[in-house]
């Protein structure tokens, strides 16, 4: 599915990164903690995340990560929103809380990040 | 930074304390890497290694520093702060144990895999620390794997 099609399922507000609503997600990943993030996320990754500083966008650029998605209204700060710039890594905000929001992608078919 | 045809070095100073900038240089050395042609796979993993030998660094202690070293055989990250040390490496080399502070979980931080992720991605890794004066990492990737 493309990231248009997350943001409508999730009733999401782009931050930042417009231009590539267009994009192919293939899998996905939650989590609050970046070393988390580190030790599962793979190339490709959507990062559903409600860690709302610059190091979530610090991670999603280490790992190669497509675009995040900050849970339960959350917005990046100005360095983070920034660095997602200047990484072309799109950013956006749903209302949804973790738990739900990561429902209705696995529900729609977006399967999550294979275990080895 | 010295480059030569044999290889390149170049060393960066880490802030301690400092969690607005932090992961700034192991993002200046991911760019490094992508310019001089390193394959993706280790640049990934060299990557989440150097971030979080950064983040330690940031999160411990006053300040510390990074040597970037490539020569063609190897990529080779050697770290260095002036921390409090680690009392027992075999127990900090365990997954989930940890001495963070809410202030580091604050940043994502300190769920206790930052060692053993260092270790998982790379092809070496040396651990030696003195508690009071500090912690140093040895973290190498082969660039020449058949």
């Amino acid at each position: 599915m493309t990231l248009k099609d997350i943001k409508e399922f999730l009733d999401a507000e782009v931050i930042c990164g417009e231009k590539y609503l267009d994009i192919e997600i293939k899998f996905a990943g939650g989590s609050d903690m970046m070393s988390d993030v580190l030790a599962f996320g793979q190339p490709g990754l959507l990062l559903l995340t409600g860690l709302s500083n610059s190091q979530s966008v610090r991670t999603a650029d280490i790992i190669e990560a497509k675009a995040i998605i900050y849970v339960r209204g959350k917005k990046p700060d100005d360095i983070g929103i920034a660095l997602a710039k200047e990484k072309d890594i799109p950013l956006l905000s749903t209302q949804h809380m973790m738990y739900t929001a990561c429902g209705i992608l696995y529900n729609k078919g977006l399967p999550g990040v294979s275990k080895n | 930074m010295v480059s030569s045809d044999l290889g390149l070095s170049e060393r960066f100073e880490i802030s301690g304390g400092d969690f607005s900038k932090a992961g700034t240089i192991s993002t200046k050395i991911k760019e490094i890497l992508q310019e001089i042609g390193i394959e993706s796979s280790i640049i990934r993993r060299a990557a989440i290694a150097s971030y979080e030998a950064e983040m330690n660094v940031v999160m411990y202690a006053n300040s510390g520093s990074v040597i970037l070293n490539i020569t063609p055989e190897k990529l080779h990250l050697q770290l260095e702060d002036n921390g409090p040390g680690i009392e027992d490496i075999e127990k900090a080399m365990q997954e989930g144990f940890s001495t963070a502070t809410d202030k580091m979980r604050e940043m994502g931080f300190g769920a206790g895999m930052g060692l053993p992720n260092i270790k998982r991605n790379a092809d070496r890794f040396e651990i030696s620390s003195t508690p009071g004066e500090g912690t140093s990492l040895d973290i190498v990737f082969c660039l020449n794997k058949t």
